[in-house]
């Protein structure tokens, strides 16, 4: 397995919630990521996002792991929560917190800090 | 254009959908939005609602011409 392949499991894996996005969360290049990105904020989730611009292998590596083929990707816990369609319509309905708590406690929006992870700065140090 | 082969990839996969629509969101022939209600979703999660879609799509969605998708579904019962 490719070592950016162990990055993108690694943060799926091991990140309270991640997003995979075109962009970032300072600079979205994409609407449907926009939309998931303001869901988890509405649900106070701690976002780490992962920006699949840069290379495309990004994508290819994720749609593997995953078997979700479109930007954006929602996980939560290792889960597949889905893109910005599901994480937004769980957001309205009430749903996405309550998969929040579940997963990551109740008090999970006490670390809601955003952060974003180059997946390629590995390969290139 | 993409907006029929969409729809007629999307009747293939959900025969008899009481609600099938693709509308082109921009004019642009890549931005969709896909609203199917069909008994193909009954009992499935959301998640597994939207990847039957991808997966009817999925030669669109990796060929380009889809550049955005958005999604709605619905059970019937």
């Amino acid at each position: 397995m490719s070592e950016l392949h162990d990055t993108i499991k690694n943060v799926i894996e091991n990140e309270p919630v991640a997003l995979f996005m075109k962009g970032t969360p300072q600079f979205v290049m994409c609407g449907n990521s926009d939309r998931a990105l303001r869901a988890l904020r509405d649900a106070g989730a701690p976002v780490t996002a992962v920006n699949v611009l840069p290379d495309p292998a990004i994508r290819q590596e994720l749609a593997e792991l995953s078997s979700w083929p479109t930007i954006p990707a929602v996980f939560v816990k290792g889960e597949l929560i889905g893109g910005a369609d599901i994480t937004q319509e769980l957001a309205e309905s009430g749903e996405l917190a309550r998969v929040l708590e579940e997963k990551l406690g109740a008090d999970y929006r006490a670390s809601a800090e955003e952060r974003v992870v180059d997946v390629l700065a590995p390969a290139q140090r | 254009m993409a907006v029929e082969r969409l729809e007629s990839l999307l009747q293939a996969a959900f025969p008899g959908a009481d609600e099938l629509r693709v509308e082109d969101r921009t004019g642009g022939g890549d931005h969709f939005q896909v609203t199917v209600a069909s008994t193909r979703f009954d009992g499935l999660s959301l998640l597994d609602q939207h990847r039957l879609v991808n997966e009817a799509l999925a030669e669109p969605l990796r060929d380009g011409t889809i550049h955005e998708l958005r999604i709605k579904t619905r059970g019937i019962s």
